[in-house]
């Protein structure tokens, strides 16, 4: 198990590492010098020149990427080149938007999905299967953003129970900010739900079939009883496995989710940085965003192991 | 789903009659593969011409889906943009598969240490959300429709490089495979008469989930201005366009969602039903 664990720590830390080089790389390459943009087109070129020296644009490219990924790896990014505050500044109260967003919408797809998924399947081929399938196959064919767009037309402007847009804050109490989450989140989390919902389903199905159901069912063991503690439990792997895949959808839905809203997280920042030509602020956020796709995959890696200590062990 | 056994004996034919996803899929997709080809010789009114005496109509027989704030068809609106979604959508599931198909039977072919590096690229690969990507490519080279297809189609490699490593990887253990090897032909040879033509299935089911994938990230981009650029109408900017009026023309926020909504589960049923008939595998565990 600890050997499991090493290798997959340094895969981690390569990966995240490459995956800074190539955003370092992809943001050389983006059109607009940042001086030209920052003291505008006319501006004396002496002063471009002088800027780019205090930017550091005159080093060498190399070095230009071990300063910024040095300071990365110590928590300091650097300073916004729009904005002139340094970067953690920036990202701390936008973080308070996007992590609650996706936890919030995590937990409703996980919540809702094993709902369905074990009613769908407990009820196999009945009724009930058919329409919670049936509303599943449409709800993994909606856009996060569109079905944002419906909500915000009942529930914001109908309705009048959440607001349509903007973010209200921590504040004013949990629930405050809270509130202004929970259509985000619902837009976000349900097609998610629709999808892990039908995993699910075929998951409970394939282990009902299996031989140590039966033999739970002939010790006496009631329907739902063997269902929930031995069928739900080893039926997770391919679960989790979604959920794991899920959460790179996610943070990228939260991107739009957050433009639909006009929240500030971290995707609306992502857009201003990048109309902006903040290229540090670019930088450090898809590659925080990479590292934390990779940090998930690593720990949807250990649930396995744990799941399924064969494939700790190397069996596979 | 039928017995195995039963279903085998039928012809292919009657099987896809007989498969309800199928048919519905494939009746969808080919209704919004009409539309796209009608709308380039006829739509009901001009998608880009305005007529601000008849703006933000709701829907009624001169205008089945109403009109906007420039007083524009939403029909015919709707109509070009799944032109444009479909052509955005086809390239960019062209450039997936085009780059990711052979990168993974080159992998499988080799194994070991290209199999390892495409494998950890890829992987690498889905360390950014697509839609990030697709963000920053588009940043990069600018908005506009065939960017978004270069940026839909570079998350659509990975995609098809681990699907066609994974179905050719067991193939060519196969005796047939080996003979062919001990005949002489090489991996390129035998990965195109032996390997291929065993996995199509796989590839043609994935080729509808990404294209369904493509059709929402085309949306997606054009939501937020990055895909397909005015004046040429599209799904996502439409939806964009509607929240600024949701509250006075809620059917504009409706439309072209429900659009994206059918292109998708169409393109979803019809990969379904494939799978069902195709994949023998997955037929018995239903």
């Amino acid at each position: 198990m600890i050997s499991f664990i090493g290798g997959r720590l340094v895969s981690l830390v390569l990966t995240t590492l490459v995956a800074s080089v190539i955003v370092f790389l992809l943001m050389q390459v983006l059109p607009g010098d940042p001086a030209v943009l920052m003291l505008g087109m006319n501006a004396d070129p002496d002063a471009i020149a002088a800027l780019h020296r205090q930017l550091g644009l005159d080093q060498p490219i190399w070095i230009r990427y071990l300063h910024w990924i040095g300071g990365f790896v110590v928590g300091d990014f650097g300073m916004s080149l729009t904005y002139s505050v340094p970067i953690r500044d920036l990202l701390g109260p936008r973080i308070l938007v996007t992590l609650p967003l996706a936890l919030l919408s995590m937990a409703i797809s996980v919540v809702v999905a094993i709902a369905i998924g074990v009613y769908a399947a407990a009820n196999r081929g009945k009724a009930g299967d058919t329409v919670v399938m049936g509303i599943a196959q449409v709800g993994v064919a909606i856009p996060n953003f569109w079905l944002a767009l419906l909500f915000i037309l009942l529930f914001a402007l109908k309705l009048a129970w959440f607001p349509a847009s903007g973010f209200a804050g921590w504040d004013g109490g949990i629930w405050n900010g809270l509130h202004s989450l929970i259509l985000p989140a619902f837009a976000l989390g349900l097609p998610l739900a629709a999808i892990l919902g039908r995993v699910t389903r075929s998951a409970v199905i394939e282990t009902l079939g299996e031989d140590f159901i039966r033999t739970a069912r002939a010790k006496g063991l009631s329907r739902s009883g063997a269902l929930w503690t031995h069928a739900v439990p080893n039926a997770l792997i391919p679960v989790v496995t979604i959920i794991g895949l899920q959460f790179s959808f996610l943070l990228a839905g939260t991107i739009i989710i957050e433009n639909v809203f006009n929240l500030p997280g971290i995707g609306r920042l992502v857009f201003q940085a990048i109309a902006q030509r903040d290229l540090v602020t670019v930088q450090t956020l898809v590659t925080l965003l990479a590292a934390s796709v990779i940090t998930i995959n690593f720990l949807v890696d250990l649930v396995y192991g744990y799941l399924d200590p064969r494939l700790s062990r190397g069996g596979h | 789903m039928s017995n195995p056994a039963v279903a085998s004996e039928q012809g292919i034919v009657s099987k896809l009659i007989g498969s309800r996803n199928l048919t519905i899929g494939a009746t969808v997709t080919v209704i919004l593969l009409a539309m796209a080809i009608v709308s380039y010789v006829w739509t009901p009114y001009s998608p880009t011409g305005m007529n601000f005496r008849d703006k933000l109509q709701g829907p009624s027989l001169a205008h089945w889906f109403g009109t906007d704030n420039f007083g524009r068809d939403i029909l015919s609106m709707i109509m070009v943009g799944a032109r444009n979604s479909i052509s955005v959508s086809i390239v960019a599931v062209l450039v997936g598969a085009g780059i990711g198909v052979p990168l993974g039977a080159w992998a499988a072919a080799r194994g070991g240490f290209v199999d390892g590096l495409v494998m950890r690229m890829s992987d690498l690969a889905f360390a950014f959300p697509a839609l990030l990507t697709a963000v920053i490519i588009t940043a990069i080279f600018g908005p506009g429709a065939t960017n978004a297809m270069i940026a839909i189609g570079i998350f659509n490699i990975p995609v098809f490089a681990r699907v066609t490593r994974g179905a050719s990887m067991g193939l060519w253990k196969r005796e047939y495979v080996q003979a062919a090897r001990c005949a002489g032909r090489g991996d390129v040879a035998i990965t195109l008469l032996h390997i291929l033509p065993n996995i199509n299935h796989v590839l043609l089911v994935q080729v509808t989930i990404q294209f369904a994938l493509a059709i929402v990230a085309e949306a997606g981009l054009s939501y937020v201005g990055l895909g397909t650029q005015p004046p040429m109408p599209s799904w996502g900017k439409m939806l964009n366009d509607a929240q600024t009026f949701i509250y006075q023309a809620p059917w504009l926020a409706i439309f072209p969602g429900l659009a994206i909504t059918f292109a998708v589960l169409g393109l979803n049923l019809l990969g379904d039903g494939l799978r069902d008939i195709l994949d023998p595998r997955v037929r018995r565990q239903r």
